[in-house]
């Protein structure tokens, strides 16, 4: 029996009820929006409820939306059913004055280095991650370089020389 | 029945062979003696044997070994013997983009170099960062290191390589014995943070 989309909803909904704020369907890929300190309790649903079988964590990212006041960031999980070949994206977002999420790590070990590098560009809080470093930037930034919060070019730069490179 | 290949048949003089043989540097040949001043015999055995360490990060990386290759082999200059251990070689090439993360990587191999070494910066990634003008590149490995030569292009070809080679040559062959121990190559060191 494969799971259908309406069956991964109903199972949701009737067990966390308001806690899952929207739902979206683009591109056949169906995508849940979740009240943001429930993330970890709707992935340990999907990961251990037998008939859902979420077992298998594809990717955590991160989205800065600089217009949507008080959910600026957005944590995005995909997690996938290897065994019926269906895939579930579940978004939760926070404020960016205090962007803390609760860590998958628990849950999936390959969450590990994910949430490292969703903290390195976005700078994301994984409460209760072991090891919450840098892992692709070089550990002297103090920013996080992917939120939209820069202008595209600084002009005070000067690590480029006019006279050479016709800045 | 003529032989169809007629290599050695006839003694022909090294010239005729297409092989170029080292000028001898500027002094004064009498029967039995020559007498030139150290440096210039210094720097021709140095320009003629240069030991090229490869630090190859992208598709400038793909041109030197074209440039390796038989042919544009750069073999010929005598830069045929490529190191794989800073502490054997004496020319630092730096081909593709070096992130900011490589910085300290490369900073440390230049510095495991065994003096006189000398830097070249193959491609626009490694001489200013190229077209990666963004937060992760580091702009130019002048930033890090002191470069002697660059060879421009994005990538450049195998006979930039080699123009840029045959510049480094160049420096090899008229660097002064003393330069090394001089104060300003010092105050280039230092302000580059090396000791």
């Amino acid at each position: 029996m494969s799971i259908t989309h309406d069956f991964i909803q109903e199972k949701l909904n009737n067990q966390f009820g308001d806690k899952i704020l929207s739902w979206e369907e683009s591109y056949g890929m169906l995508s849940a929006t979740v009240q943001h300190d429930h993330n970890l309790k709707v992935l340990t649903f999907l990961h251990d409820e037998p008939s859902l079988g979420f077992q298998f964590l594809t990717d955590i990212t991160g989205v800065h939306y600089p217009d949507k006041k008080g959910e600026e960031i957005a944590v995005v999980y995909h997690v996938h059913n290897l065994k019926e070949n269906v895939r579930l994206r579940l978004k939760i977002f926070v404020p960016i004055e205090k962007p803390d999420v609760f860590t998958a790590t628990g849950l999936f070990s390959g969450a590990n280095w994910m949430e490292r590098e969703t903290y390195d560009f976005f700078g994301v809080n994984f409460i209760g991650h072991p090891d919450l470093r840098r892992v692709l930037n070089v550990d002297e930034m103090d920013y996080f370089p992917l939120r939209k919060e820069y202008p595209l070019e600084d002009q005070t730069r000067i690590d480029k020389d006019d006279e050479m490179f016709g800045r | 029945m003529a032989r169809p290949v007629r290599f050695n048949l006839i003694e022909k003089s090294s010239a005729d062979r297409g092989i170029n043989q080292v000028q001898l540097p500027e002094g004064h040949m009498g029967e039995g003696f020559f007498a030139t001043s150290l440096d210039k015999v210094v720097g021709l055995a140095r320009k003629n044997s240069m030991w090229p360490l490869p630090f190859a990060t992208s598709c400038c990386g793909i041109e030197f070994m074209a440039t390796m290759g038989s042919h544009y082999d750069l073999s010929r200059f005598g830069s045929e013997r490529v190191g794989f251990s800073p502490r054997q070689c004496d020319l630092l090439m730096v081909m593709g983009t070096i992130a900011k993360k490589m910085g300290p990587v490369l900073r440390q191999v230049y510095l495991q170099m065994a003096e006189p070494r000398w830097v070249i910066a193959v491609g626009a990634c490694a001489s200013s960062g190229g077209i990666f003008d963004t937060y992760s590149v580091l702009q130019g490995i002048d930033q890090i290191i002191p470069v002697d030569v660059y060879v421009p292009g994005c990538p450049p070809r195998p006979e930039a390589i080699i123009d840029g080679v045959l510049k480094i040559q160049d420096l090899v062959q008229d660097e002064s014995l003393r330069r090394r121990n001089g104060d300003q190559y010092k105050a280039l060191l230092e302000g580059y943070g090396i000791q």
